[in-house]
């Protein structure tokens, strides 16, 4: 029990929370068409992508920022933020890991990323996106072989245009909301995926994200294609330094599952969160959406939000081919003064198509928690099913819980089925954690954990095991 | 739209008995109106029903001004029969009769309040159109300990006599400690289409009881909106029964704050729709102090292209512990062109609370067909038989047996 003490107080504070020393090369402050440009002449794109950007700044702005949303934040001056930014080391691409800047291999590490040992530890290929760039990507060569294709986003714009191309805007066109605007005008990297036809995946892959700049909006990218028949499970985490002022992430992630595929998403988000008092944190304004295209497809989320000072994200599906599947699994904490407004959307274009929402939302200190899902079966979709269930638990009486789901169900021969539940811990089940010689911490981390079973299940090995402890922790100090 | 406001604005006016600030009042109104327009779908509460375009696609023009000078001529033959019961009777939107021959006179006061203006605590623009143009607005009040003998039967009858009409209604009820009223809202509409606007307002004392049954079973081809204002205190309880059925649209809303320990409030609803009827339920329960509870069960049986919407809100504050709070809605979908839209919402800053929704929609379930099928029923009847049943779970929620039966009667449900 002191071990998990000592763990205990290691972890209490965020202990992501420190800076890297790197030199960076920044765009200058604020959002116009040069700056774009820069972005654009940076990453030697050709002439098609720069158009998509400012295609998408065009209509950015038109846009205005959308306030439905219940956790309200201070405006946000777009004006005052630097776009991108870069190790300055990363300016000429190092061509492996040996080249890769001293400094950035040691944050990684601190990150418990270690680029290197991965190779042979755990199997997991990694794209480490630091800032505005991916500075490495590992297990390259061995996924060639198969014709796999994961590497940074700008990579692929160079050398598989037609699939960028093709694919990039498809799930979340240009003319989308304000954020998946923004960030289609001025994303900087991110992470790209192709798994050709009937290829299983061997391994993990997976994305880490970081924030290391100050005054930096991270803008990434992220596009899967998961072609006919194959298999493709991914993963995504990421951090952020303290800082006294808000930060905003604003990301797009689209995939694309043809006949016969499945992607699996899995997301452990632990942006920083801000101080007990909500001083400080990332605002995670993040547009996630799946395209089940082909016959059979499959799309699955899951989501471990714990961090970021406001997480707002609905990652949906979109069931256009017959016979499709589409999962949301989500935990969301909220603890002090964060807020978090997410759920997700399954639209039921296709015939027999199939969804199934699971979200737990647990809620402690001062803190506001929403599930917001919309779940919307066409005229067109026959026999389609859904079923959602939604729990809520609340730690105290100053934070709360809440569950705005939005049920469409036009056609007579598909079904809904819809439940949510608010509770607290009851003291029965803690009496008798209790009387087993369990503290209350342990007793409610216990039960906690049951309450989250369900979605941890969901999660890869590597990452459930990431995931429990970060449920314990993020709920450090909310008992009693 | 804004010229015919001013022009029928100025001859309600006319006809009213009103004082200089009461008519700047109801102007001020009046142009809160005229600046909101109808409410449209870009308003969250009204995302499902689009009022202005319903308005627009069934009404066309709209005339506010309705001449009250004459009066209407009462069929008696309307009436409810085999159940003893006190009448309050709109012919058009005009007050006809006030009776209440079977209560102790001096326990019911009836007050005319149509000379003051009684705010009400919703700034939508139907409460604002409302304000500006109801003609006469009465206050009745339960005393203290009296217990209505017989239930309360409010008329609202329509005839061919108006068009495109809008008629608005505003009632206030006030109920004094251990006082209970039952009251039915029985539509009988003949005209075609006048929009009703109906505002009522409920002031429930410690232990009063009310029981409102909203019934609008009658074909016709208006369209109706209409909110309930419910405060309870300490000890009280509200029940509601809605059966949403016979007018083309008609939207029912029940905004129902629990301010006292131990009250409780109880919505049920039926929709039985066909054709392409739009109906509607929004409710929302405030639970603003511990110990409360609410109850709600929404049923829908939707038949051609018709469309239900059920939006749902249970709010508890931080104050509010002990909370007990449920909320289901059913739907069946009998047509592949009919349409079921929810929004079960619950917004929580208490952690000691037992809160849960629940919502399915679907078609009629095969197994259970077959299986009456089986045992000798033809496929009409067994169809029949399960949506009775189905329906059957809410109006026996009705806790008043005389009122359940008149309604088991008047919708066909047989047991």
């Amino acid at each position: 029990m002191d071990n998990r003490q000592k763990e205990i107080d290691n972890l209490k504070d965020y202990k992501y929370g420190f800076t890297t020393d790197i030199e960076n090369t920044r765009a200058p402050k604020g959002l116009n068409e040069d700056v774009i440009k820069f972005i654009s002449n940076v990453k030697k794109e050709p002439q098609w992508m720069l158009d998509f950007r400012l295609k998408a700044y065009e209509r950015f702005k038109h846009l205005k920022e959308p306030d439905w949303q219940k956790p309200k934040y201070p405006k946000i001056d777009y004006q005052d933020l630097y776009y991108y930014s870069a190790p300055k080391s990363m300016k000429d691409k190092p061509k492996n890991l040996d080249d890769l800047d001293p400094k950035l291999l040691e944050t990684y590490k601190k990150l418990g990323i270690p680029l290197q040992e991965q190779k042979r530890l755990n199997g997991i290929a990694v794209d480490a996106v630091f800032d505005s760039v991916s500075v490495a990507t590992t297990f390259r060569e061995e996924l060639t072989k198969q014709g796999i294709i994961f590497c940074p986003i700008s990579e692929a714009i160079q050398n598989h245009p037609e699939l960028v191309k093709k694919y990039l805007g498809s799930v979340i066109p240009v003319t989308d909301h304000f954020f998946a605007t923004l960030n289609s005008a001025v994303f900087t990297d991110g992470s790209f995926a192709y798994i050709p036809e009937g290829v299983r995946c061997p391994m993990e892959l997976s994305t880490y994200f970081r924030i290391n700049a100050s005054n930096t909006g991270q803008f990434e990218r992220t596009l899967i294609i998961a072609d006919k028949g194959s298999y493709v499970s991914y993963l995504e985490g990421c951090t952020a330094p303290m800082r006294d002022e808000n930060q905003l992430h604003a990301a797009n992630v689209e995939l694309v599952a043809l006949d016969d595929a499945e992607i699996k998403y899995s997301t452990v988000q632990n942006w920083y969160p801000g101080d007990k008092d909500g001083k400080g944190g990332i605002y995670n304004f993040v547009t996630k959406r799946g395209l089940c295209k082909g016959k059979n497809s499959k799309i699955s989320w899951t989501q471990v939000e714990t961090g970021s000072a406001i997480t707002w994200k609905y990652p949906s599906c979109i069931l256009k081919g017959d016979n499709s599947v589409g999962e949301f699994y989500s935990i969301a904490i909220t603890n002090n003064h964060q807020k978090a407004d997410t759920g997700t959307k399954m639209i039921h274009l296709g015939k027999n198509t199939k969804s199934k929402i699971i979200s737990k939302g647990i809620s402690a200190g001062h803190s506001d928690m929403t599930y917001r899902g919309l779940v919307d079966i066409s005229p067109k979709a026959a026999n389609s099913n859904n079923y959602t269930q939604c729990d809520s638990l609340l730690m105290g009486n100053k934070c709360g819980a809440h569950t705005v789901p939005y049920i469409k169900n036009k056609n007579s021969e598909s079904n809904i089925a819809h439940e949510a539940t608010t509770s607290k811990i009851s003291e029965e089940q803690l009496h008798y954690c209790q009387q087993r010689g369990l503290s209350a911490e342990e007793a409610v981390g216990l039960i906690v954990n049951g309450f989250c079973k369900e979605v941890l299940q969901q999660l890869p090995m590597e990452f459930a095991v990431e995931a429990q402890k970060l449920v314990g922790i993020s709920l450090e100090g909310s008992v009693g | 739209m804004k010229e015919q406001l001013q022009k029928d604005f100025d001859n309600t006016i006319r006809n009213l008995t009103l004082s200089q600030k009461d008519i700047e009042i109801k102007k001020f109104y009046l142009d809160n109106f005229i600046n909101k327009g109808f409410p449209n779908r870009k308003e969250e509460d009204w995302k499902f029903s689009d009022l202005k375009q319903i308005i627009k696609k069934n009404i066309g023009e709209l005339a506010f001004y309705s001449d009250y000078t004459s009066t209407n001529k009462v069929d008696t033959s309307a009436f409810v029969d085999g159940l003893e019961h006190n009448k309050i009777v709109f012919i058009n939107g005009r007050i006809e009769k006030i009776d209440f021959d079977y209560e102790k006179k001096d326990q019911i006061e009836i007050i005319d309040q149509s000379e003051t203006i009684n705010k009400f605590n919703n700034n939508s623009s139907l409460s604002d159109l409302n304000s500006a143009f109801t003609n006469k607005s009465f206050k009745i009040v339960v005393k203290k300990g009296y217990q209505l003998l017989k239930p309360l039967i409010i008329y609202h009858t329509t005839n061919s006599k108006i068009w495109s009409k809008n008629i608005n209604l505003r009632l206030n009820f006030e109920l004094y400690e251990n006082s209970s009223l039952r009251l039915i809202d029985l539509f009988r509409d003949t005209s075609e289409k006048n929009f009703i606007n109906i505002f009522y307002n409920f002031n429930l004392k410690e232990n009063s009881i009310l029981k409102n049954y909203k019934v609008d079973k009658f074909e016709n081809k208006n369209i109706k909106y209409s909110f309930n204002n419910i405060e309870q205190d300490k000890n009280s309880v509200s029940e509601t029964f809605i059966l949403s059925s016979g007018s083309n649209f008609c939207k029912n809303e029940i905004n129902c704050n629990l301010n006292g320990k131990y009250s409780s409030a109880f919505v049920n609803g039926i929709f039985s729709l066909n054709n392409n009827k739009h109906h509607e339920i929004r409710t929302i329960i405030n639970h603003l102090t511990e110990n409360t509870k609410s109850y709600q069960l929404i049923k829908s049986v939707l038949e051609e292209s018709s469309r239900a919407v059920y939006q749902g809100k249970i709010f508890v504050n931080s104050k509010a512990q002990k909370t007990d709070g449920y909320q289901l809605s059913k739907a069946i979908l009998l047509n592949k062109d009919s349409e079921f839209n929810a929004k079960p919402e619950l917004e929580i800053y208490a952690d000691d609370v037992k809160c849960s929704h629940g919502s399915a929609s679907g078609s009629l379930n095969e197994d259970s067909i077959f299986y009456l099928m089986s045992r000798g029923l033809n496929y009409q009847q067994s169809r029949e038989l399960l949506i009775n049943g189905f329906l059957l779970d809410v109006v026996e929620k009705i806790t008043d047996p005389e009122v359940k039966n008149l309604i088991k009667n008047m919708i066909g449900i047989k047991e």
